[in-house]
């Protein structure tokens, strides 16, 4: 890997790209004034399509230059899958910017008009880009929003416990109610809950289907079936039917979680465990093997390459199904929760804050899967 | 007590009959006949266990009192399902998916872009993007229009990721032929890469359908005018109406699966070379 064909790389798309954010900006402005805000919505995304199908071909077109010029040798792929990501990343970057100023043109020029002053352009991207109550928070307003919910709450409550016992103190930060990790934390805890419990009963099902006949004629088109429904709905009905029997807090969000990840686990599984060929099978009963021999030795370990490919969507379906849940019921708290009171307020930079936490959360959740997956598939020899 | 005992009973019956029929010569109608007992089986024990154990009708409706809320509130049921399903899954899933496509045609075009949006894709379609909701109920209104905007961006990643790797799935043989009959870009799409991505389109469709009903009744529970599916589960719920809830959820069960099942329909006539669909 050559150095300076990266620096290349980013170098050219980060030019293009902040050149082509200013002529959209100038652009967008241009188009706004009044009227109807979905028409100049539309008309920003053509637009940014434009600029960007534009700043691609020239982009592609240098690199196709650069890698066929004899002077250097061929980038290799993974620099070129580095460059591509990094640039489709920037550009995602520029139009949410873009899309600020566009969303939040509004409130600023209704700000300046009772004012009664007029708007730069540059003042109006500055006033764009800093709202309080943004209809589109800006990367960074998101990240400064995180940053105060995490770190200087748990640096304010911190000071405020001077004098109590030091793990009291501690106790108090985790607690706090105005902290995100607090709320990551209760969601985090429902989803893992749910996910094992669904993953575990998702499992026994499935070993009850493979091996008795008349389960799999009755109970495998319902678990097909109810792929296709939107079980997702039931959620609002389990919390208010638990809590009617005085199960609060964590359970019923757990409940949901469950299952939703029990669904495509029994799916996942049930094909994992019939995926043996008749071959092995053969081999396994000329070694005189009992049923439960051929269970553990053979359709166990060839049903885990499955078992890991859904147990990476159980675990986002877990994380979804606790988010919904908390969405449902709200005292406690959790990611959901916070979503919930953002909406009520209009208060857009939580829900972001929320939002972006809970991504995150799905991202670690679904690379731990798939980190275990990696190590065990490599343990049991699947991949060299 | 003895309702608890004639559900263990018909659970007995029901069971006896499927191993019954497990042990029938086997044939496709198996499968369907042990589903159904095994369905009605579990419906009456769930009416004859609410009604023998005392369980409050408010908490566990039995299925009689399901059926009577969905014949007594046809017409909410159908407002509900106008305004939700009609108006915002369907003009969402037609615009999700139009965009998805042309999205796909356009970045297929270009090795760089298929390398920097895939991996970019792949992530985005296992974070909770549900969770967008009340920002688009912010953005779009309550009315359909913010549903309809869930249901695009819900949708859009899968069938973008499902029909870029389907226009990769024609071989190397085959692209070659279309070289030498001297097929243009637009010529070699038509007649080789795009029929070649459809069982790999579909895929992203089947999938988009079940999505798109979600997210359509679960924006609803941020914000939505006084009818709709979403709408009708999240108050029926906190007003322990649950017969009303049971009745709506039916109404969303039948919806997916027939919706499902028309895309899987459709897939079968406009894919019926294809190894999967042979019987």
């Amino acid at each position: 890997m050559d150095v300076s064909q990266l620096l290349f790389g980013v170098i050219v798309s980060t030019v293009l790209l902040i050149s082509s954010l200013i002529i959209a900006a100038f652009a967008v402005l241009w188009l706004s004034g009044t009227g109807y805000l979905g028409v100049k919505v539309l008309a920003a995304a053509v637009l940014g399509v434009l600029i960007f199908s534009g700043v691609n071909a020239f982009l592609v077109k240098s690199w196709t230059w650069w890698k066929e010029s004899k002077i250097r040798p061929l980038p290799d792929k993974k620099l070129f899958s580095f460059v591509a990501i990094l640039y489709v990343v920037t550009v995602i970057f520029a139009l949410w910017y873009a899309f600020a100023i566009v969303l939040n043109k509004n409130w600023a020029y209704d700000k300046a008009t009772r004012g009664g002053y007029e708007l730069s352009f540059s003042e109006l991207v500055a006033d764009t880009w800093s709202q309080k109550k943004p209809r589109l928070p800006t990367p960074d307003q998101v990240a400064g929003e995180i940053w105060k919910s995490t770190g200087t709450a748990a640096a304010k409550k911190w000071e405020r416990t001077e004098g109590d016992p030091f793990l009291e103190r501690i106790s108090e930060v985790l607690g706090d109610k105005r902290n995100l990790i607090r709320h990551a934390w209760l969601t985090l805890s429902a989803t893992m809950l749910g996910f094992v419990f669904g993953t575990g009963l998702g499992i026994l099902l499935a070993v009850g289907i493979v091996h008795n006949r008349a389960m799999d004629n009755s109970v495998m088109p319902w678990v097909i079936t109810s792929q296709t429904i939107p079980i997702l709905a039931l959620a609002p009905m389990i919390i208010v039917v638990l809590n009617a029997v005085g199960l609060s807090g964590l359970i019923p969000k757990a409940v949901i979680s469950a299952y939703l990840s029990f669904f495509p686990v029994v799916v996942g599984m049930v094909k994992g465990l019939r995926s043996p060929d008749s071959m092995q099978l053969d081999q396994m009963r000329t070694w005189f093997a009992s049923k439960a021999q051929i269970f553990w030795k053979l359709r166990l370990p060839a049903s885990v390459p499955y078992l890991f490919t859904s147990l990476k969507i159980g675990v986002a379906a877990s994380l979804v199904g606790a988010i919904v849940g908390e969405l449902t019921i709200s005292q406690d708290g959790g990611l959901g929760a916070r979503m919930l009171q953002g909406n009520y307020y209009g208060a857009t930079l939580i829900i972001w804050a929320a939002l972006i936490v809970a991504a995150a959360l799905a991202a670690v959740l679904v690379s731990s899967v798939g980190l275990a997956e990696r190590v065990t598939k490599k343990r049991m020899g699947f991949v060299q | 007590m003895t309702l608890i005992l004639a559900a263990l009973v018909v659970w007995a019956i029901g069971w006896g009959l499927n191993i019954w029929i497990s042990h029938q010569k086997p044939g496709r109608w198996q499968s369907i006949v042990s589903a159904i007992i095994f369905g009605i089986t579990l419906v009456i024990m769930w009416e004859l266990i609410v009604r023998g154990s005392g369980i409050s009708p408010v908490i566990l409706p039995p299925p009689s009192m399901i059926i009577n809320a969905f014949a007594t509130s046809t017409d909410i049921l159908a407002a509900d399902f106008i305004q939700t399903f009609m108006k915002g899954v369907l003009t969402g899933y037609a615009m999700g998916c139009a965009a998805a496509f042309l999205t796909a045609l356009a970045i297929d075009r270009s090795d760089f872009l298929k390398r920097g949006l895939l991996p970019i894709g792949n992530f985005v379609a296992a974070l909770p993007i549900i969770g967008m909701a009340p920002i688009l109920v912010m953005w779009f209104g309550f009315d359909w229009h913010s549903k309809a905007a869930v249901v695009v961006i819900m949708i859009f990643f899968p069938i973008l990721i499902n029909t870029v790797q389907g226009l990769d799935a024609a071989d190397k043989m085959q692209k070659d032929l279309m070289r030498t009959y001297a097929a243009s870009y637009w010529q070699s799409l038509f007649k080789l890469r795009l029929p070649a991505a459809a069982p790999f389109i579909f895929n992203g469709l089947k999938i988009a359908s079940t999505l798109a009903l979600i997210g359509a009744i679960v924006a609803e529970f941020f914000g939505s005018p006084i009818v709709g599916m979403g709408f009708r589960i999240s108050t029926g719920a906190g007003r322990l109406e649950l017969d009303l809830v049971w009745a709506e959820i039916v109404v969303a069960a039948v919806a997916g699966s027939a919706f499902y099942g028309i895309v899987a329909l459709i897939e079968r006539k406009a894919t019926f070379w294809h190894p999967s669909q042979r019987k």
